[in-house]
């Protein structure tokens, strides 16, 4: 597959392991912000091909991770209402709220549906009229412009039975909170390709020089990922605490100016909790408000939600890159991608169930 | 040589039904009109001595030896995909089942679950795949039964097939078997049949049509007994879960490990693509055409050109090994050379939101 098995030739990813071996001559801290990247760096088996000084720390990236728990148990609610049609992204069915997921939901009765774009949910809406149809609108700014041109059409063609609920939240103000944390053991970023797609990287060269580190956009194949790595050794190396693109093929810096103007159109910035992690400021997006009619949070006043997270789960010392998965006591006992306690054990890209599933 | 004489006793109309082109719960109450499906719908399409005497018990002749019997029930929608229909997973399901353990398939029962309201002609064309799927397998639907449940209470159709067939003398291979150092043989390309189940349900659509792979597999079941003789230990069909979830379970019943070299794995082009986009993996992916075999490493090669050689087999490759190390675990070797656990899903395949 062109652009894909290039991306994935075993004698040139171990030359540029041996590359990276060559480079290094002290322990760094290097974090893949993204849960794509986590899932392919243990997929791949790329953290067995690394110098033991280089120590990957799997960063915050994860959508399905970092959604609030009184978000997930609110989308529980509004699926559990008779005439609604609740539509999301497959890997959201199963993230536990305070008391069950959306599977359960489904079997007791409530309309949930595994949809692959906000655009089917749309339609949904219009081949249902009588009901109400209901997007988890989550992610990063990866999903965000399809979620806003969903939002957009449904205001434009009058599609009243749709509304979304919004969760999004944003890469460059997590960063910045990490960097920020008294605890902070990060020396650099991989920063998220798909992100960067969409965004472009102007927002990043402030951030390395403010705090002092290198920040290199990386793609998600073997390759992609050690050529990131090993131009992220040789800034650090070299005490060059600047940006670097290693994904040409896909990232400009200015990114996508047509979905940056719906994005800013539809969406404004808002504090945001993050799942695990707390509130970081400025760091989500909800709708603005000539599209507060489409908000389903809104829409649906659901009340009597007492979220509760387990008390065994550690999953904010995960994301914030202080603990291993596997070091958190409740990891392969308590915690299983069967019977997960936090959403890190659910989604494929989340750092535990990732250490679960491909750690021998 | 002179005509038969006319024949007034089998004779049946072999026009579809007309006065109701849908079932009605009639259709499942034991009168006239349930007489009238099986008259003219079933007993033509399945067409055989047994069946005709339409008794409450079908009459076999007793085989010597072994016998293998197993069940299956077939719940897909859509009913009708590329490359095949509810009709061919109901035979080929159960046909492939006996045939993995060896035996040849000889006699299937049909159990039939009606909604009200389906097309009779959607019901026509799926008992026709079901007969022409027998046909081809070499098997005969000797006993069956239908159903009516109400509207609202069944996806359509629902199909139930058991069946039987005789195992050779001496065979003796299962799960249990596998033992370190033999190869691991697939038949062919994996995740056909899921994938293309996936396009047409989930409403995605691609360049290129994904067609179900959904075929018999006897022929090679008896290719890879005869060549393999007792250097084969294990035979599999991966369906549900891919070759993750068979493998699985060979490794766990036979207290082996099993290593997969991914760069070996047979994939087309258009359903990896598809799995990419999904975020899938193509080991997880069902298949119903396709199986895995287990044979001392001597007997690969001969194995391997057996099934190449035969048009269900073409691209059979050897695609991992059986280790003494990691017992009752799945390893693959990934492309860029290191080692992976490859964990079973928890139950469905979700695809990634990013």
């Amino acid at each position: 597959m062109k652009y894909l098995t290039e991306f994935r030739d075993g004698d040139a990813a171990r030359a540029l392991a041996r590359d990276i071996r060559r480079l290094v001559t002290r322990p760094w801290n290097i974090m893949e912000v993204c849960g794509g990247q986590t899932h392919s760096i243990l997929r791949n088996g790329i953290d067995q091909l690394l110098p033991p000084e280089i120590r990957m720390i799997h960063g915050p990236g994860c959508p399905v991770c970092v959604t609030p728990l009184e978000t997930i148990d609110r989308a529980l609610s509004i699926a559990a209402i008779p005439h609604v049609i609740f539509c999301s992204f497959g890997d959201m069915l199963r993230v536990p709220g305070t008391h069950r997921d959306l599977f359960s939901v489904k079997s007791e009765g409530g309309d949930v549906r595994m949809v692959y774009s906000p655009l089917d949910a749309l339609q949904i809406a219009r081949d249902n009229p009588r009901s109400q149809v209901v997007f988890f609108g989550v992610g990063f700014e990866t999903t965000a412009p399809a979620n806003a041109m969903a939002v957009d059409l449904a205001r434009r063609q009058n599609i009243a039975n749709f509304s979304m609920l919004v969760s999004h939240v944003l890469v460059p103000p997590a960063m910045e909170a990490i960097l920020q944390s008294p605890s902070n053991q990060v020396n650099a970023f991989l920063a998220a390709g798909h992100v960067c797609s969409v965004m472009g990287y102007w927002q990043y060269p402030p951030l390395a020089a403010r705090y002092g580190t290198p920040i290199v956009v990386t793609g998600f194949e073997p390759l992609d990922l050690l050529e990131g790595i090993r131009r992220t050794v040789r800034l650090l190396e070299a005490g060059e605490a600047r940006v670097d693109n290693a994904y040409e093929r896909v990232v400009t810096e200015q990114g996508n100016a047509p979905a940056q103007r719906l994005l800013a159109q539809v969406f404004e910035p808002v504090d945001r909790a993050w799942r695990g992690i707390g509130v970081i400021p400025q760091s989500g997006w909800q709708l603005r408000a000539p599209y507060h009619a489409f908000d389903a949070e809104r829409r649906f006043a659901v009340t009597g939600i007492h979220s509760q997270e387990s008390p065994l789960c550690r999953s904010g010392d995960v994301l914030r890159g202080a603990l291993r998965p596997n070091e958190c006591p409740a990891f392969g006992r308590e915690c299983t991608p069967r019977r997960p306690l936090g959403a890190t054990m659910v989604s494929s890209e989340g750092a535990c169930s990732a250490y679960y599933n491909f750690h021998a | 040589m002179p005509d038969p004489p006319p024949d007034f006793q089998n004779w049946t109309c072999p026009l579809p039904l007309r006065d109701y082109p849908k079932i009605v719960m009639g259709h499942g109450g034991g009168g006239k009109l349930s007489a009238e499906l099986v008259e003219h719908l079933f007993l033509p399409a399945f067409r055989n001595d047994a069946l005709a005497v339409l008794g409450d018990a079908t009459v076999l002749p007793a085989a010597a030896g072994r016998l293998a019997f197993s069940t299956d029930s077939f719940v897909v929608r859509p009913l009708f995909f590329p490359g095949g229909s509810i009709g061919h997973l109901a035979v080929n399901g159960t046909v492939n089942d006996l045939a993995m353990a060896g035996a040849r398939p000889l006699y299937l029962s049909a159990g039939f679950i009606l909604e009200e309201g389906l097309e009779i002609a959607a019901l026509s064309r799926v008992v026709d795949d079901m007969a022409a799927a027998a046909r081809l397998a070499g098997v005969q639907i000797v006993t069956g039964d239908t159903k009516v449940v109400e509207r609202g209470h069944g996806d359509g159709l629902y199909i139930n097939t058991a069946g039987v067939g005789v195992l050779p003398e001496g065979l003796n291979i299962g799960p249990g078997r596998a033992q370190p150092g033999d190869a691991v043989l697939l038949s062919g390309p994996i995740g056909d049949h899921g994938m293309a189940i996936m396009s047409v349900r989930e409403g995605l659509s691609f360049e290129s049509t994904i067609v179900s792979d959904c075929a018999p597999l006897h022929e090679l079941a008896s290719l890879a007994i005869d060549v393999g003789g007792d250097a084969l230990h294990v035979m599999r069909d991966p369906t549900r879960g891919g070759i993750t979830a068979s493998l699985h379970e060979i490794a766990r019943s036979s207290k082996t490990g099993v290593l997969v070299e991914e760069a070996t794995l047979p994939v087309r082009p258009e359903v990896r693509a598809a799995c990419e986009i999904l975020g899938l993996d193509p080991m997880g992916v069902a298949n119903e055409g396709k199986m895995l075999a287990f044979v001392t490493a001597h007997k690969a090669d001969a194995v391997l050109a057996a099934w190449r050689a035969h048009p269900l087999g073409a691209n059979a490759a050897r695609i991992g090994t059986v280790t003494t190390g990691h017992p009752g675990m799945l390893l693959a070797k990934t492309v860029i050379g290191a080692r992976r656990v490859v964990p079973l899903p928890i139950g469905e395949n979700l695809p990634r939101i990013c």
